[in-house]
């Protein structure tokens, strides 16, 4: 890919990435943890990123592309500030967590995957937390809400989203 | 260190949490120092009970009593009637579930607090997992000073657990000792162990319990697999999900250091070995040990073509032994108490216990551990209290995802490697998921034919367009446009995928496909023949 269609600008997120890799360079296959640091910075990985990635660790960007895409972890859209996880697994789909993931997306008005306008919220699936005894289950960040109904997820979302403007 | 007549624990795991088990303890211990009697009674934070569904469990001792749903509130209660006066609180309210279940559990014989052979659990909400002194004074890091003390060979305990008949509790059930014993004689300057908590299959979270529970356990199995098979260097792989464990584990690593437990000079004498935490990214398919060293190498978690296998060719191609978690947690107690004490456990070929996830809709969901062999039947009705509101049993999802459904008439079958096999059936993860009659067994298999579609990691194409046609067709069938022939159709394509595929992935799918249809062939042909049937109405 021609280097001069990306910009990286020499800013704190960049350094911070920068500062990390040097401390991982001599580890042996850096690359999943990089991602992971770099994602945690800039909240996703766009073209840039990977770039930046891919010259630093002097690792083909054919093959950063590669992983980022592989893992389920690892975003290349820009997402909302929370992430809506809803989980999809065994025990969560027998105690009806699809209505939960229907209700959600109709109150927010996206579909799974999608961001709403106000870039507030980011609503995706997983597959098992290993909360199971709380089925079903959601995940906004890393903080666990169980044993939802399609109304108790609505409210959660809104009071959470309340609490974050006051 | 002061003598204390009580001590409640408080296990502390996310569903707890969620509950507000942090301010049950804030308050717990305000209550104790309102009394003057927070010297006399100890509240100690642990991993979790495997209790799920009971909000917040409190458990007191030395009197053995587990008390459920427990709010703030109630804490006055359990400390001026209990602590103070030695009777037990009756009055808890039931605040979580509502349905006026009784919360209080006097002696641990009902359900999952029934007494279990634990082994692998021992110190699993006992003890406090940040306390390392207390670690070791239960009996922590006991097997590997024996080990070095003793000056008992790598040899040694390799033929130890060999002799143990200790087997992978990942799935497959290859036996410990003997891949151990591969990657010890296998030619290289460098070795590695692995530790696989990469725990992704669905319904499952007994690895959860052990890496939050008694993280030092683990640690010390794997300087033992270390010093037996000569690694310097060991990882952990755990998905990327399970951040408590992920800070836990890093906890404990720190905390062993402090005490030479860990690191260079191990105990000063000259053994080294050092474990890194490695953070997973979301992949079902690295669970596959050779997709997880591809994954530790920072690629793609696509699996390697076997043979050579890791124990000669693992990470860098360099001899590795990879162990899923509950396969070595269970070495420490193996080396303390012999490999004979072992095998009083369990059966003739599978030695030793077994953590079932029991989940679903029973009385009682949550973890337990028993002996291998102990039968369905015993573990559903006596451990998770029976199917949930009385309704009838109709199917168990055992072994996960990979896993196959089993039907009421094959409720007495035992639990271990060789009796479920003659049912075509495997041990899996140990998830146990009760269906009760609402269930439509039809949903499920979409349920899992959907994970397996988005799970594939497509390197191979039995399993990548295998499992994306098995999809359709469940599809079809579910939404009432199933075809006379489909379920032959779906098992010729399972059976293909079983023969041809790459890795375990694919190889296993047939498992749940055959079973459904062999079990519960009316609940598909119900689906199938009603579409029929309606043709045959507008014809």
């Amino acid at each position: 890919m021609d280097n001069a269609r990306f910009h990286i600008p020499d800013n704190e997120e960049y350094r911070a990435l920068k500062k990390f890799i040097e401390e991982h360079r001599n580890t042996p296959g850096p690359l999943i943890q990089v991602l992971h640091k770099a994602q945690s910075i800039f909240g996703y990985l766009p073209p840039e990123v990977q770039k930046f990635v891919s010259s630093e660790l002097n690792v083909p960007l054919s093959e950063i592309y590669g992983v980022v895409t592989f893992y389920n972890f690892f975003r290349t859209e820009p997402i909302g500030k929370h992430v809506i996880n809803v989980c999809t697994g065994t025990a969560c789909h027998v105690k009806g967590s699809k209505v939960v993931l229907e209700a959600l997306c109709k109150e927010l008005g996206v579909e799974v995957g999608g961001t709403t306008e106000d870039k507030f919220y980011t609503i995706s699936t997983a597959r098992c937390f290993g909360a199971c005894g709380l089925a079903p289950v959601m995940v906004i960040d890393e903080e666990v809400f169980g044993r939802l109904s399609p109304q108790k997820a609505i409210n959660i979302i809104k009071d959470f989203k309340k609490a974050e403007e006051n | 260190m002061s003598f204390q007549r009580m001590h409640i624990l408080i296990p502390m795991d996310e569903e707890a949490i969620q509950n507000g088990a942090l301010e049950v303890k804030r308050r717990l211990k305000k209550e104790l120092f309102k009394h003057g009697v927070e010297d006399e009674v100890k509240v100690l934070e642990t991993g979790p009970v495997g209790i799920s569904g009971r909000g917040v469990v409190l458990i007191v001792y030395p009197d053995r009593v587990y008390y459920y749903n427990v709010t703030p509130k109630d804490t006055k209660c359990i400390v001026e009637q209990h602590i103070l006066k030695g009777k037990v609180c009756e009055s808890v309210e039931n605040s979580i579930d509502g349905e006026g279940r009784k919360n209080v559990v006097d002696y641990e014989n009902i359900g999952l607090t029934r007494e279990q052979p634990r082994v692998v659990l021992d110190k699993c909400c006992i003890v406090n997992t940040f306390d390392i002194e207390e670690v070791i004074a239960r009996g922590g890091y006991a097997a590997l000073e024996k080990i070095l003390e003793e000056k008992i060979s790598p040899e040694q305990v390799i033929e130890e657990i060999k002799k143990s008949g200790l087997r992978g509790r990942g799935g497959a059930g290859f036996p410990t000792g003997l891949k151990w014993e591969f990657t010890r004689k296998a030619e290289g300057d460098e070795k590695f162990v692995i530790c696989n908590a990469d725990e992704g299959e669905p319904g499952t979270y007994k690895d959860r319990l052990i890496l939050e529970g008694d993280p030092h356990k683990l640690l010390e199995a794997m300087i033992i697999a270390g010093y037996a098979v000569g690694a310097k260097k060991g990882y952990i792989y755990i998905r990327g999900e399970y951040q408590l464990s992920i800070d836990r584990i890093n906890r404990a690593i720190q905390d062993a250091k402090k005490f030479s437990l860990l690191g260079e000079n191990i105990l000063e004498t000259g053994l080294n070995f050092d474990i890194e935490v490695k953070k997973g990214a979301g992949a079902y398919v690295c669970g596959e040990e050779t997709a997880l060293i591809e994954s530790l190498e920072g690629k793609r978690g696509q699996p390697r073509i076997k043979p050579p296998y890791p124990v000669t060719h693992g990470l860098w191609q360099k001899p590795t032994v990879v162990n899923n978690v509950e396969t070595l947690a269970n070495v420490p107690a193996i080396i303390l108490n012999g490999a004979d004490w072992y095998r009083t456990l369990g059966t003739e070929k599978s030695p030793g216990t077994k953590v079932f996830t029991v989940l679903g809709d029973v009385e009682y969901p949550g973890l337990i551990e028993v002996e291998m062999g102990t039968p369905l039947r015993e573990i559903i009705n006596a451990y998770g209290g029976g199917v949930k509101n009385g309704k009838k049993f109709k199917a168990a999802l055992v072994g996960g995802a990979a896993g196959v459904f089993l039907s009421d008439k094959l409720l007495d079958v035992k639990m271990d490697f060789e009796n479920l096999k003659e049912h075509m059936a495997v041990l899996g993860s140990g998830a146990i998921l009760v269906m009760n009659e609402d269930v439509s067994i039809v949903e499920m298999l979409f349920s899992i034919l959907k994970f397996f579609a988005h799970e594939s990691c497509g390197q191979c194409s039995p399993c990548r367009i295998g499992t994306r046609q098995l999809l359709e067709i469940i599809y079809r069938i579910k939404t009432g446009e199933g075809e006379e022939g489909d379920l032959e159709k779906m098992r010729h394509i399972a059976e293909t995928m079983r023969n041809l595929s790459l890795c375990p992935l694919g190889q296993s799918v047939i498992m749940p496909v055959a079973s459904a249809i062999n079990n519960f062939k009316e609940d598909f042909l119900e689906k199938i023949n009603k579409k029929n049937n309606k043709e045959v109405l507008y014809a």
